[in-house]
């Protein structure tokens, strides 16, 4: 049967954001899929070098507006990483009910989109009506509804108001219900059944060969997590993780319906812990010594990761961001392969991609228009050549002696 | 003119650009059309073509590699077309003002602009005030 190519995108009705999708078809079975990224570029790395510490903060909060706290939160891991600063208990818990309030949220939007995605609009309109009180709850913990701002080098920015724990209760323990009415849905509803179950599957060879993190490995049964491996503020919590054995779809709704219901959980710990913990909420941080520093943090979407060197100014020297869709997009070529066109539009968005959070590359035009095609390996071999042939000294040295006395030999 | 502004009035599509912003200013514009806004009670409807659309939302700062693509949607779209640029992106670029991947100081160096609602990300109370303002200039 002939090939046939479905282009898609930057802009669809369908996509949220500006991405690029090039489906090679056969009758109904996709063969290939290639997709192009960059269209959302904006050189965070580069501007984070012209600004402060603090502001930086501000800055990769600025990186992806539905995971705008897990960048900061992995950003100050790696700063306070540098020098070993610690943090005060209670901004511990305040970063871990902010960090949990994000990943209910998002998790509920993946599954609005996810509704809308396999034209099930009802769930969509539903999923959405119960993530605007965790919308306005953020707003009363923060002052506003996303972007909260609350990260600081040493702890957060602003305390937890002790006086709207009865307020977020009551709105928890709906999310908590509607969760499970949810799950139940899932469980024996014809519709999300046959148009999940079984579809998309990503293997855990596959998982593991590439580099899958977060709910995407979790739901092939890879049992990681960063919060329970490596935490940073998450050891005065427990969290629980949870692990579907499948791969398909269908395991990751319900990886992500079970994880907003343990968040729920995990804030409820917070709220009981904030009664009883008072004190500060920062420890001032004078200055940053040189050095490097990593930090890690489990956004919603899987490991965020942020490298930050500093050369002793109150400013980074090169901060590295490594958000967890980077990893998790390729996995496409795995589960999209081989299945009909009409599941691979929910299998691409299984995986809950932010292409915001991803684009570290770019495409360059020169005066006249035309596209600079940019290979990175190219560029780099170019770069060293330069080098060399700067850094190589006009005149003979001692060194250089040797060689010629072993040539002319 | 008067006679389709006056329709127009009544029943505004809008089409959504997401050009290079932090995907915060589109959520909230999903938000609109959810129950807790609910602008589709004042006739307003996200559309899926931009062929089919009144006034185009535009987040972002606009990229070098999208700025053409920017262009050709607001070609094709039929005219009269309202832009309206959502969030301090589009203004001025807010945090990334210095980003060497901007095409132009703001928004309407690129493509005719109408309305302008700033914020990082505005509320949807402030868009749907920007839109409706936007519709009382028509005469
Ligand atoms: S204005 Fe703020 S919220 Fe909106 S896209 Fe720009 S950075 Fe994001």
């Amino acid at each position: 049967m002939s090939k046939c190519r479905i282009p898609l995108g930057p802009f669809h009705p369908l996509l949220e954001e500006a991405e690029f999708f090039n489906i090679k078809v056969e009758g109904e079975k996709v063969v290939d899929i290639e997709m192009e990224t960059g269209w959302m570029h904006r050189g965070h790395e580069k501007i984070s070098e012209t600004k402060t510490f603090t502001q930086s903060i501000f800055l990769v909060e600025r990186i992806c507006g539905i995971c705008s706290t897990s960048h900061p939160f992995a950003c100050v891991n790696a700063i306070e990483d540098i020098d070993n600063i610690e943090i005060p208990e209670r901004a511990k818990y305040i970063r871990v009910l902010i960090g949990e309030l994000e990943r209910i949220h998002s998790h509920l939007l993946w599954v609005c989109l996810a509704g809308h995605f396999i034209g099930y609009d009802t769930l969509w309109m539903w999923a959405w009506k119960y993530r605007e009180p965790i919308l306005q709850l953020s707003e009363m913990i923060t002052g506003n509804r996303n972007h909260y701002a609350m990260m600081r080098v040493g702890g957060v920015g602003r305390d937890f108001d002790n006086s709207l724990i009865p307020k977020i209760i009551p709105v928890l323990d709906m999310i908590e219900k509607k969760m499970v009415m949810l799950a139940g849905a899932a469980n024996d509803d014809p519709v999300l059944r046959s148009r999940l179950k079984g579809v998309g599957v990503l293997t855990k060879e596959d998982a593991i060969n590439y580099c899958a993190n977060g709910p995407t490995a979790r739901a092939s049964g890879v049992d990681i997590d960063v919060r329970r491996d490596d935490p940073t503020a998450y050891e005065v919590v427990d969290v629980k993780v949870i692990v579907t054995p499948n791969g398909d779809v269908y395991d990751k709704l319900v990886v992500r319906v079970l994880e907003i219901i343990e968040s729920c959980h995990i804030i409820k710990q917070c709220l009981k812990a904030f009664e009883k913990v008072q004190g500060p909420i920062i420890n001032k941080v004078k200055e940053i010594s040189p050095g490097e520093g990593i930090g890690r943090y489990e956004a919603p979407r899987g490991e965020v990761f942020h490298y930050i060197r500093s050369d002793g100014s109150n400013r980074p020297l090169r901060h590295k961001v490594r958000a967890p869709s980077f990893s998790n997009i390729p996995t496409y070529k795995a589960s999209c392969v081989g299945i009909p066109l009409a599941d691979a539009l929910i299998t691409l968005a299984s995986v809950d991609p932010c292409y915001c959070c991803t684009e570290r590359s770019i495409k360059a035009f020169d005066i006249n228009g035309k596209k600079i095609e940019h290979n990175l390996l190219h560029l780099s071999r170019k770069k060293t050549e330069r080098l060399q042939r700067e850094l190589i000294p006009k005149e003979k040295s001692l060194i250089d002696g040797i060689f010629d006395l072993s040539l002319s030999r | 003119m008067a006679f389709y502004n006056k329709i127009i009035k009544k029943s505004i599509w809008v089409f959504h650009v997401s050009a290079s912003p932090c995907n915060n200013c589109d959520i909230e514009i999903l938000d609109l059309i959810t129950p807790g806004y609910d602008i589709e009670r004042f006739g307003i409807k996200l559309v899926g073509s931009v062929r089919h659309a009144d006034v185009l939302l535009v987040t972002g700062i606009v990229s070098h590699k999208i700025a053409p693509r920017i262009k050709q949607l607001y070609e094709q779209a039929p005219k009269p077309v309202f832009v309206v640029g959502i969030g301090t992106c589009t203004v001025g670029g807010a945090t990334f003002k210095q980003s060497y991947n901007k095409a132009g100081a703001s928004l309407d160096k690129i493509i005719p602009v109408n309305a302008f609602i700033p914020g990082c990300p505005p509320k949807p109370e402030a868009m749907i005030d920007g839109i409706v303002k936007l519709l009382g200039t028509l005469k």
